[in-house]
C-alpha cells in the first residue's frame, strides 16, 4: 500500500540536495532499480520511472560539454564562463569553471568539481585539469 | 483511425498583425484584440462567430479568461496550452480535433506583446519568472538566458560540425535581406557578414546580431473546417500536418544540443501530411538566434546533421537562394515580441495565398512553419499547403 503523507523528518530531494551543498558536499543520485545515474536530483527517476534513487557521491570528475562567456560590464564584475559539464558517472549538470579565463575554456577540457560555500548556501563549481577528454 | 485522417480537414482562413515593431501607448491584450479583429474579419466571419479560443501569454498564467472577457466571446473550446514561443503553432492540432467533433466551428489564435515599449521591463520579468517559473540547477549560475543557452548550442555545434561565427552570420544576413524586401519588417538597414561578426558579443560565440529582435506586436488567426473555407473569401490555406515535442526544459537537460526536438515534431507533421523537406516551396523556422535556423534546417530534413552551415553559406537562404527561409525577415530582422511562433505562421499563410509582393516566392503551394519555445525546449511543426495539396 502506498501512503500519501511523508515522514515528518523527511525533505525532498530539493532540499536535501541543498543541504549537502552548503555543508560543501557534492552528491548526485544513482537509481538502485536501473542503476544509472541522475542529476539533476528527483523524488524518482527519469530513466526507468523507480522511486528507488540514493544520493551517491561522484568521482567529481567531468568533461567540458559545452560553453559560452557571458558578457557583463568591467564594473558589474566582467565577462564570466558558464558550461555544461558531463560528469563522469554520466549526468550533465550547468556550472561554471572558476580558475582559468573565460576564454580559456574549451569543450572536451577535463575538469573536477569543487563546492563554494557563500553566506552558507553552497554551489557546484569546477576548475580545469591539465588534458583533453580521450 | 489516425493523423493523416485529420489532413487538409481545418483551414487558416484569416490572419492579421497589429503593432508590429513599437506600439507605444498600447497594452498586450489591445494590440491581441487588435489582430484578432481585423483576423476575423479578414476570413469574412464576424467575432460572434468565434467559438473557439487559443492564446498564452508569457506574463499571465491564466491568460484566456482575460481575453474571453476582453473579446466578448462564449467559446466551447478553449486551449491556452504554454510551452513558449511554438504555442501558437502547437494549438493547431488540438483546435483540428475540436473542429473535427463538432465541438467547436471558428477557433481564433491570437497573441499580442509590448515586449518593447512596456514599462514593465524585461529585467523585471526575468526576476518574477525565478520565483514563478524556478530553475534551481541553473540559476546560480546566472546564465543570460534565453542567449546563454543558444549559445552553449551553438558552440557544441561548431565543436562538433566545424561551423563557424560565420555561418551564423550568413543566417543574419539572409533574414536582413529578405526583411528588407518586407515593408512591415522592424530592421530594414543594409547588415553585412562583417557586421554581424563585429557587433557586440552577448554570450559567445553569439553576438547581438545573433540574437532576435525585442519588439511590440500582435498576432491572430483563424481556423475553420475545410469545408466552410471554401465559402468565405480567403483562399483557404490548409492545415495538412502538425506535430509538437517537448524533451526538456531546462537547457542542461537536453540530451544533445545539436539535435533538437524538431526531429520528432517534424517526423509526425511530415506523416499527418504525407510530405517531407523536399516538398516544401517556403519555410519559416523560428529564428530566436541564428543558430536555431541552423538547427531546424537539419533537424527538419533539409541538409543532413552538421551540414548546416555549408547549406546557408553564400546566400544559400537568402533572396534567390536555394531555399526561401524566413521570408518576412523572421524573429532576427522582421518581428519578434517576446513569442515569435503565430509570425512565423502567419507569414507562411500570407505566401501560400501569394500577397507577400516583392519577397513572394512564386508559386509556392506548400509551406512549412517551425515553432520553438523555451531555450530549445519545445518544438511544433505546420505543414501548410494551398487547394492544390489536398
Amino acid at each position: 500500500m502506498s501512503t500519501s503523507t511523508p515522514n515528518p523528518a523527511e525533505l525532498g530531494t530539493l532540499a536535501q540536495h541543498q543541504a549537502q551543498l552548503s555543508q560543501g558536499q557534492f552528491q548526485i543520485q544513482k537509481c538502485q532499480t536501473c542503476s544509472q545515474h541522475i542529476y539533476f536530483p528527483r523524488e524518482i527517476c527519469p530513466h526507468c520511472g523507480s522511486d528507488d534513487v540514493a544520493f551517491v557521491t561522484p568521482s567529481g570528475l567531468g568533461t567540458v560539454y559545452a560553453v559560452t562567456t557571458v558578457r557583463r560590464k568591467p564594473a558589474e564584475g566582467g565577462d564570466y564562463n558558464v558550461s555544461l559539464i558531463d560528469l563522469d558517472e554520466g549526468p550533465r549538470l550547468m556550472s561554471r569553471v572558476t580558475d582559468v579565463p573565460p576564454e580559456g575554456v574549451h569543450i572536451a577540457q577535463r575538469v573536477k568539481a569543487h563546492v563554494v560555500v557563500t553566506e552558507g548556501r553552497g554551489v557546484v563549481m569546477f576548475t580545469a585539469l591539465n588534458g583533453v577528454a580521450p | 483511425m489516425n493523423l493523416s485522417t485529420l489532413r487538409g480537414s481545418a483551414a487558416i482562413a484569416g490572419v492579421a498583425t497589429f503593432g508590429c515593431g513599437e506600439a507605444p501607448g498600447f497594452s498586450e491584450m489591445e494590440l491581441l484584440a487588435r489582430s484578432a479583429h481585423a483576423a476575423v474579419a479578414d476570413a469574412g466571419l464576424k467575432m460572434s462567430d468565434i467559438d473557439g479560443l487559443c492564446t498564452a501569454s508569457v506574463g499571465s498564467t491564466m491568460w484566456s479568461m482575460p481575453v474571453v472577457e476582453y473579446l466578448g466571446i462564449r467559446p466551447t473550446f478553449i486551449d491556452s496550452t504554454m510551452v513558449g514561443g511554438s504555442s501558437f503553432i502547437a494549438h493547431l492540432l488540438p483546435a483540428m480535433h475540436a473542429l473535427q467533433s463538432g465541438q467547436c466551428n471558428a477557433v481564433l489564435v491570437c497573441y499580442g506583446s509590448t515586449q518593447r515599449t512596456s514599462t514593465f521591463g524585461r529585467r523585471e520579468i526575468a526576476q518574477a519568472r525565478r520565483w514563478m517559473d524556478p530553475q534551481p540547477y541553473e540559476t546560480p549560475y546566472e546564465p543570460f538566458n534565453p542567449p546563454s543557452a543558444y549559445a552553449l548550442a551553438a558552440s557544441r555545434h561548431m565543436h562538433q560540425y566545424g561551423t563557424t561565427r560565420r555561418d551564423l552570420a550568413e543566417v543574419a544576413v539572409a533574414a536582413r535581406r529578405w526583411a528588407q524586401l518586407n515593408p512591415e519588417a522592424f530592421m530594414r538597414d543594409p547588415l553585412s557578414i562583417d557586421d554581424v561578426l563585429a557587433a557586440r558579443m552577448v554570450s559567445d560565440p553569439l553576438s547581438v546580431r545573433d540574437c532576435c529582435l525585442v519588439t511590440d506586436g500582435g498576432g491572430a488567426y483563424v481556423l475553420v473546417r475545410a469545408e466552410r473555407a471554401k465559402d468565405l473569401p480567403r483562399p483557404p490555406v490548409y492545415v495538412l500536418g502538425n506535430g509538437t515535442a517537448v524533451w526538456n526544459r531546462q537547457i542542461s537537460a537536453m540530451p544533445d544540443l545539436t539535435v533538437t526536438a524538431a526531429t520528432q515534431s517534424g517526423r509526425e507533421a511530415y506523416a499527418m501530411a504525407g510530405l517531407g523537406a523536399k516538398d516544401m516551396d517556403v519555410v519559416q523556422l523560428y529564428d530566436a538566434f541564428t543558430i536555431n535556423t541552423l538547427l531546424f534546417l537539419e533537424d527538419l530534413g533539409f541538409c543532413k546533421k552538421g551540414e548546416a552551415g555549408a547549406f546557408v553559406r553564400d546566400g544559400g537562404i537568402a533572396p534567390g537562394g536555394r531555399l526561401p527561409v524566413n521570408t518576412n525577415g523572421g524573429g532576427l530582422s522582421c518581428v519578434h515580441p517576446g513569442m515569435y511562433g503565430i509570425f512565423a505562421l502567419i507569414e507562411a499563410v500570407r505566401q501560400l495565398r501569394g500577397e507577400c509582393g516583392d519577397r513572394q516566392v512564386a508559386g509556392a503551394h506548400t509551406a512549412i512553419a517551425h515553432g520553438n519555445g523555451g531555450t530549445l525546449s519545445s518544438q511544433s511543426t505546420a505543414v501548410l499547403g494551398t487547394a492544390a495539396t489536398l
